[in-house]
Order: C-alpha cells, then structure tokens, then sequence
C-alpha cells in the first residue's frame, strides 16, 4: 500500500515535460536589458504585457475601486466578509458585458449562468468534475494547451484523445479528424462524453472558422456529447476574421431551445486580454442550471479573492474605459506580432498566419535535421540554449508534426523582440554556413515552404472573404 | 425541475451526487436566515444568523491600518508602480514576502514555540481548497479518513465529494468533555479494518469546531503516537489558532513533534486567515506539510487555488508588520474573551449551559434538557423551533455528527453588541416559556420515557433545570452538572 497517493507519484500533472523545463532554464538565466544581456528571452510565456499603463492610468483615475472604498466609504469589512460562492453580482455583470462587447454584441449572457472560479485552470478542471468521470474522455484537437494535460486529466482521472490537425489545412478541424478520434477512444474502451476546443487557438493563434464551429456542433448533437469552448483568448483578436463564438454559432442557427444548446460551455478567464493572470480570475458559463449549479458549489475550492473581484468589477463596468482598452490593446498586439513575423521572414522563418493571441505559430521544419521529433527536440534545446531563447516545441503542444514552436510575441518590448529576432537570424545564418548537406536540404524545404506559405495566405484570404458579411 | 435520463447521465456522478452535503440541516438554517435576515431597524424580527462563524470583532483595526499603509495597495498612488508585476505574478510558488508574513505569523500564534520554514508555505483556495488538496495528496478514491465527532459539517464536502474519500468518524462523548481518547480512535479503526476500509490517516481540528476547545499535549502526543503505530497520516487543521483567547494555550502539531520520536512524513498542517484575521472573502488557505513529496504535490496542485496576487502583496504588507500583528492578536484576544463570557454567562442565567471552551468562535450549547426525548428527530425539532419561533440560527450537533443529541453551536463573533443582547433575551423568553408550558405537563411520565442512556448526573441536571429555573443564578452553577465540573 502507498502512503501516498497516485497523483503524487503519477507524472499527469505534466510538468515534467519540455514546455516547463524551458522555463526552468529561463529561470535559471532569465534575460534582462541591462543586468543580463546575454541571458535567455522568455517566449515561452504567453502573457499580455503590452497595456499595463492604460489598466494603471485607469487606477489612478479611480482611487475608490484601488482601496476598498465605495462612493468614498470602507468596505473592507464587506469584502472580507464576502466569500458566497455565488460570486459578487455587480462583479458577474460586468464580466458578463464585457464578454458580450467582447463578441460584438452578438450573443448576450445571463449573470446567472456564470461561476466565478480561480483562473481557467480552475475553470477547466472544475467542468470535468462536472462532465465526466473516470473511464470517460473529452478529445482535442491537436496541437493544444500543454497545461491541458494537468488541468483535465490530473484529479480528475478523465482521458483526453486528440483530434489530430495538419498542416495540410492549416490545422484546422475536420468531420473525418473528429469522427477518426471518437473511434479511437471506443478502441481503447474509454467512453467519449465531449470535445474542448480552444477558439482562438493557443497554440495556432488562429480563430475558429465557422464552418469549423458548425461542424463541432453537428457532431456533438449527433453524439450527444458536450462541447467545451476555452475562449479565453477571445479579447486577443487584433485582425479579421472577427471572433465568432460557438454561442454565436448556436444562435445563428437556433438552436437555443434544443438539447445540444445545454451541452455547450464556456470557458473565459482575465489572464490573457487583460494581462492579470496573478489575479486568478476564471470564469464558467454553463446553459445547463445542473452544470451550472454543481460546478458553483465546486469553486468553493477556488474562489476568486473579494478584493480582486470589487476591483475588477469597478474596472470592467466602466464601458468607455473596456472599449478604449479593448481598441488600444488589439492595435498593440497587431503591431508586436507584425514586427515578429517580419523577423522571423528576415530570417527565412515562416509561420501560421495567425488573427489572434499572444503568440505565432512558427515553422521550422526546414531548419531539422531529420522529419522526426527527436531532431525538433535537438533543435530546441539549440535554440534554448545556443541562442538563448525559450520558445515552445510544438511536441509539447501534442502536434503530430514535427518541426513547429509556439514562439510569444506579447510579453516583452520591441526592443527585446527586435533581439530576439537578430539572434534567431544570426543563428538560422550560422545553420547555413556550418553544414552545407544542410543547406541543400534547407533550399528544397526552402522552396517548399515558400509555396506552402504563399498557399496559407491565400487560402486564409480566401475564409478571410467568408467571414466578413 | 423535469430532465431527461439521458441529460442526466451526460454529466458525472459527482455533479449529480450529493456528496457536496449542502442538503444537510446545516445549510437550511443558512437559508431560513437569507430569507429573513436580522436587522436591528429594518427587521428587528429576523432571524439572527449564528450559525456562521465569523470573526468580526476587530475589523476596526484593520481599516486604521489601511489607512496608514496606502503602499499595500498595489493600486494606489502609493503601491501603483507594482502593479504590472504583481499582476503577472502567478508563480505557483507564491510571493516570498507573503510566505515570509504567514509563516511569521504562524510562529507567532503558536507561542513563538516553533518556527515555520517560509519554503514549505504552499496556498490553497481557503481552507476548504487545502483540506480537500492534502486529501488528493494522501489518498485515493474509496480509502477513508478518521474524524473525531463532533466535527465541521464542510467536511462532509471537503475531504468526500471530488476525491471520493469516506469518512469514519471516531465518537467523543461529554462524559469526558469530547475528548479524543486512544481507546475510541483504537475503535473506529479497528471498525473500518474489519468492513475493509483502507484507512489512510486522521483528521482533526485544533482548536475545534465545534467545541471551542484546544487539544491538551497529552491527546496530542497520543494521537501522533496512534498514527505512528499505525504508519498512516494526521492532518492538523489549525485553523482556529489565533482565536483561542485564555488558557490554556493553543499548541501546535508542530511543537509536539518536536519533542517527539515521529515519522514527520505523515504530518500534515491546514491553515487559512479566514477565522483568525476574519478575511474569508480574501481566499487565504495554505497547506503546511513536513512531506516534501506531499508539498510538492500541493504545490503543482495549488494552480486549481492560488491567492490573488493582489491579495498576497496585500498580506505581506499587513503580516509583516509585526507591531500591527502583535497588538491585533491581543485586541482580538480580549474582544472575544469578552463576547464569549457575555453569551456564556447569559446563558447560565437561564439554565443553560455550554461545554467549557476557551478558543473558537462559538461555543457548544448544551440544550438536552430542552429536548422532549434523546433523539436526533427530537433535535431537530426543537431546532427548527429555535429557527422558526425563537428566529435564531444556530446549528444543531447532529450536523456535526455529533453522538448525543441535544447539542448546538452557537457562533457570537458576527454580531455587534446590541444583536448579542437580543439574541440573549430572545433564549431568555424562549426557556422561560418551555418552563411554563412544562409546569401544566405531567413530569413524572416524562422521565419514565427517558432514554437509558442517560447518565444518572444527567438525570438530575435535568430534574433541577426544567422544576427551578430561577434558583439558578450567574454565581451558583448547577452542582451536579459534569460540565461544570470539568477543567480543561
């Protein structure tokens, strides 16, 4: 007998894999512009650091909301007091409304709907607990979250089983991907009771196109499964196409009144479009009261702080301050990605064409040694530890290709960024000096790629037509 | 409300279950107060919520220090400039400066007799997240734990509802105060061995809710003996520490085993502010344990639950100021001493008395005189009529699990002064209608029925409570009554 449990000795927490390794480096030798020059940038990291001075400014313009007060009064006793569960009300409404401009206005939630959890970590574990038990499995679509890994599966003891996506369509999903995962789930006896997407996607950085919303819908109705959404990249979307929800989708069609219409959930959390991960702000938007109900009495294991809710709940019902926000943030994160994908081309590295996110979706396939991830493995750890940058390899995002890395674009100056840039050129230069049998195998990807990425623009330009009504 | 049975059988057992245990009498109460809440002006005829321990005697001080420390606020003039880093900052190891003012208060509170190593701080969200964390962390689906009862109702949740743990609770008795005898934990575990139930460890609550009471080193030192003999775990849940205002003093697992020849591999401490400082809103659990392999697995799991950033800049701020905390420990001390000896000794005016405490946030009211025969049925009906006709809140011992009928908690440190003495005279009408109503009944029949459970000192408690009342007064105690007599 164990003195402990399982889920100590067991790895599922997944932190052993090479996505939390780079940050440990990192750590270990973390850049910085003046102490450390020639330390390791973080582009691992997919956080927003980019408007910080319009939330402070903000601060400074409301001093109540900063210092318990209200209307001039304390209200830390009410605060600290305050631990219901069913969350502070004035906080859900105006997170409600803000997730509702952030979707255009199209479809609108009811504060009822929503539980308050501590971040979307929580927020997605707690919807297994919900959803499904042990012997069950949600599938994925690949690449994803490697946080995914600890937060579904760890305590929960649920399966996840990809859906595997490809290059070939620009990794999008499709009706045989999915049908091909449902059956692979029934071949190892685990029980299908969902799919959780990603929509916009980490890692891909794209927004889920609707005919890819609508084929998750008709899939889930006709297996009578769930469908998890984690927008929580949804205020990220800084180009065409516009963000569509799933929710979007349901309405569109009508479906409010069916059966699937209470098998679809949300999950959205601060952390990203608002660059407040310390804060542990998740959130749960259920249309199903069981769900709904179950999965408020579970956040009692992770409520959100009172403090931070009154906070937020002062910040985000200032409509003109979310809009201008919303308006400045989206132009910020355009501009930082333009300036990545602009470096990388100079180094004669493509990537995904991505809308949305903090992060781009890069290629280097032609830069291996061999089609395998072992090479991917070689050249990240070159990459980590020659030209001191962390980036994430796409293995430990689960993509069944090799050759791709998730490389963040908002968490440092473009300074820092136009660095970054000169030391992956020098590098990739080096690459290219150094092996000449390389060099010829890089000049047929070369030319390889370069057809490839002149196909992506002009089949994103082609959805980008559909999408724009 | 009308669900399909396929609806229902797409969500988990645990979601459909009712392993959260909020059907349990103990939140009824909670809604018969949200539905018509006391208010000295608005609703003098309200219900007056004491079934909630809250600790709200000295929010006073902390708002002066507010005031003084602007720079605690990340999001004042004063503090604005660590905004952006603190907002990113979720590292699951938390804030150092945080770590540092918990474990110093920590230290402080167990008598400055042990000192807290600020690397094996790891937060949870509140108490509740840490207890069910450290049963994630020792422990899988269908193993149990051991409880002394009576015990915190949110336990039923805490340790049960997503880990799927049992409980098997360890019977204390008021024959001998509710203490926790090596006898009856010898007991339940041989109970649970024999039904084949794999226990995995202890779990008590020290100081204790419900009781009020502390542990004595001689309980404690024998509970880390019994887990050691049996080579499983003892989870310590100090909430309480800081509200333990005379002696004796509270005394932390930690400075037991100190002493002791202990596989501290299986010592495990819970912690929160939310019932000393009274911030439960703020979300502040940690879990303490001396297993590195268990520390490091609350740490991962402490994603599921971290503290705001916020709130831990905040904190640190507060905690580490240690002429602040020195002087709030004392205030609190004194102020709910004070509430305490207020209720007490109102209650003994009219015949009622309580189980000698010296911590907590409540005290555990003895009414079995009240009840028409020993039974949980009768408790609760002379609960529902302390709910519905005397319009308090109180919590009945059977939602505690406790063994004997007849026992109620009842919380005093959410009130301001003029409530407690509503309430009290509200008891004081109530026990002196029973009497009157008693008076017109024939006693004799009465007594017959009793329960042979009952001990014989018990019997004349009663006999003298219900037939004179009002030769009972704060000075004399009732002679015969076995809580009086007792001494810890």
């Amino acid at each position: 007998m164990g003195m402990l449990s399982r889920k100590v000795t067991c790895n599922s927490h997944g932190q052993d894999s090479s996505y939390f390794l780079g940050w440990q480096e990192y750590e270990n030798n973390p850049y910085d512009e003046v102490k450390n020059p020639q330390g390791i940038i973080q582009m691992g990291l997919a956080e927003n650091q980019l408007s910080f001075d319009l939330l402070e400014s903000w601060l400074a313009k409301n001093p109540d909301a900063a210092s318990f007060r209200r209307e001039g009064q304390s209200i830390f006793k009410e605060l600290a007091l305050f631990q219901d569960y069913h969350g502070l009300p004035v906080f859900k409404k105006a997170l409600v409304d803000f997730m509702a401009e952030i979707r255009g206005n199209k479809v609108t939630f009811d504060p009822n709907h929503i539980v308050l959890t501590a971040g979307a970590t929580s927020a997605n574990e707690t919807l297994m607990f919900c959803l499904a038990e042990q012997g069950d499995a949600f599938l994925l679509p690949t690449p994803y979250y490697p946080g995914f890994d600890r937060d579904l599966k760890w305590r929960t003891g649920v399966e996840t089983v990809p859906i595997q996506c490809t290059s070939s369509n620009r990794f999008q999903i499709t009706a045989s991907a999915l049908e091909e995962a449902y059956q692979q789930a029934q071949r190892k006896n685990l029980r299908v009771k969902g799919v959780l997407v990603t929509n916009p996607s980490n890692p891909l950085g794209t927004t889920m196109t609707r005919n890819e919303l609508d084929l998750l819908v008709n899939f889930i109705t006709d297996k009578e499964i769930h469908l998890i959404s984690d927008e929580i990249y949804s205020g990220t979307v800084f180009n065409s196409p516009a963000f569509v929800s799933v929710m979007e989708v349901l309405k569109d069609r009508k479906l409010e009144k069916s059966e699937v219409w209470e098998r679809v959930h949300t999950v959205y959390s601060l952390s990203k479009d608002l660059g407040l991960p310390g804060f542990r702000v998740g959130a749960i938007y259920s249309n199903d009261p069981i769900v709904v109900a179950a999965a408020t009495k579970m956040s009692s294991f992770g409520l959100v702080s009172s403090q931070t809710q009154y906070l937020l709940s002062a910040m985000l019902s200032d409509k003109k301050f979310t809009k201008e926000y919303m308006s400045k943030n989206h132009k910020r994160l355009q501009k930082q990605q333009s300036k990545l994908v602009a470096g990388l081309e100079k180094a004669d590295i493509g990537c995904l064409e991505s809308n949305a996110g903090l992060f781009c979706w890069v290629d280097m396939r032609h830069l291996l040694r061999s089609d395998t991830f072992e090479a991917e493995m070689e050249l990240w750890k070159r990459i980590v530890y020659d030209v001191k940058l962390n980036i994430s390899p796409g293995s430990s995002c689960h993509c069944s290709e090799p050759g791709w890395f998730r490389v963040c674009f908002a968490n440092m100056s473009e300074d820092t960024l136009k660095l970054a840039m000169q030391r992956l050129k020098s590098f990739v230069g080096s690459i290219t000096v150094n092996d000449q049998s390389h060099q010829e195998l890089k000049n047929s990807r070369r030319k390889f790629r370069t057809k490839w990425v002149f196909r992506l623009s002009f089949l994103s330009f082609h959805d980008r037509e559909q999408d724009e009504r | 409300m009308e669900f399909t049975r396929n609806s229902r059988q797409l969500l988990s057992k645990i979601a459909t279950n009712d392993r959260h245990g909020e059907n349990s009498p103990y939140f009824d109460g909670w809604k018969a107060y949200d539905s018509n809440p006391f208010h000295p002006t608005h609703n003098p005829h309200g219900v007056i919520q004491m079934g909630l321990a809250e600790n709200q005697l000295c929010f006073d001080l902390i708002e002066k220090w507010i005031l003084e420390n602007p720079d605690a606020s990340i999001c004042t003039a004063e503090g604005i400039d660590k905004f952006k880093d603190i907002a990113i900052f979720q590292d699951y190891h938390g804030l150092k400066e945080f770590r540092e003012g918990v474990a110093k208060f920590m230290r402080r509170v167990g008598g400055n007799r042990v000192k807290f190593d600020l690397n094996r701080i790891v937060m949870s969200g509140g108490a509740t997240g840490a207890n069910e964390t450290v049963m994630f962390c020792l422990a899988d689906p269908g193993d149990a734990f051991l409880v002394p009862s009576p015990y915190y109702a949110g336990f039923a949740r805490d340790l049960r509802w997503r880990t799927r743990l049992d409980i098997v609770p360890v019977d204390c008795r008021s024959s001998n105060n509710f203490r926790i005898t090596r006898a009856a934990l010898e007991e339940a575990y041989e109970k649970a061995r024999r039904s084949n139930i794999n226990v995995k460890g202890v779990i008590i609550a020290n100081p204790s809710n419900p009781l009020g009471t502390v542990l004595d080193k001689e309980t404690m030192r024998s509970l880390v003996s019994f887990i050691n003999d049996k080579n499983i775990h003892l989870v310590c849940d100090e909430i309480y520490a800081a509200t333990v205002f005379s002696s004796p003093r509270f005394i932390s697992i930690a400075e037991i085993i100190q002493d002791m020849d202990c596989n501290r591999d299986l010592i495990h401490i819970v912690y929160s502010l939310s019932k000393d400082m009274g911030f439960p809103g703020l979300r502040v659990g940690i879990v303490y344990s001396f297993n590195d392999d268990v520390m490091n697995c609350a740490r991962k799991m402490s994603s599921f639950g971290l503290v705001s950033s916020q709130t831990q800049f905040f904190l640190a701020s507060m905690l580490n100021d240690e002429e602040f905390v020195g002087n709030f420990l004392r205030e609190s001390s004194k102020r709910l001493a004070k509430r305490h000896h207020v209720f007490t000794k109102g209650l003994e005016r009219v015949g009622i008395s309580s189980l000698k405490s010296n911590a907590g946030l409540f005290f555990w009211m003895d009414m079995r005189p009240l009840l028409k025969e020993q039974t949980v049925e009768a408790e609760i009906e002379l609960w529902r009529v302390i709910i519905n006709k005397v319009k308090l809140n109180v919590s009945p011992g059977s939602s505690f699990q406790c063994s004997e009928p007849g026992w109620f908690r009842v919380c005093f440190a959410n009130m301001d002064d003029e409530t407690v003495r509503v309430a009290l005279e509200r008891i004081r009408q109530f026990v002196l209608q029973g009497k009157e109503k008693d008076d017109v009944s024939d006693k004799s029949k009465h007594w017959k029925k009793q329960n042979l459970r009952l001990s014989f000192s018990s019997v004349r408690l009663y006999d003298e409570s219900l037939m004179t009342p009002r030769m009972i007064s704060p000075h004399s105690p009732i002679p015969h009554s076995p809580l009086v007599r007792a001494r810890t």
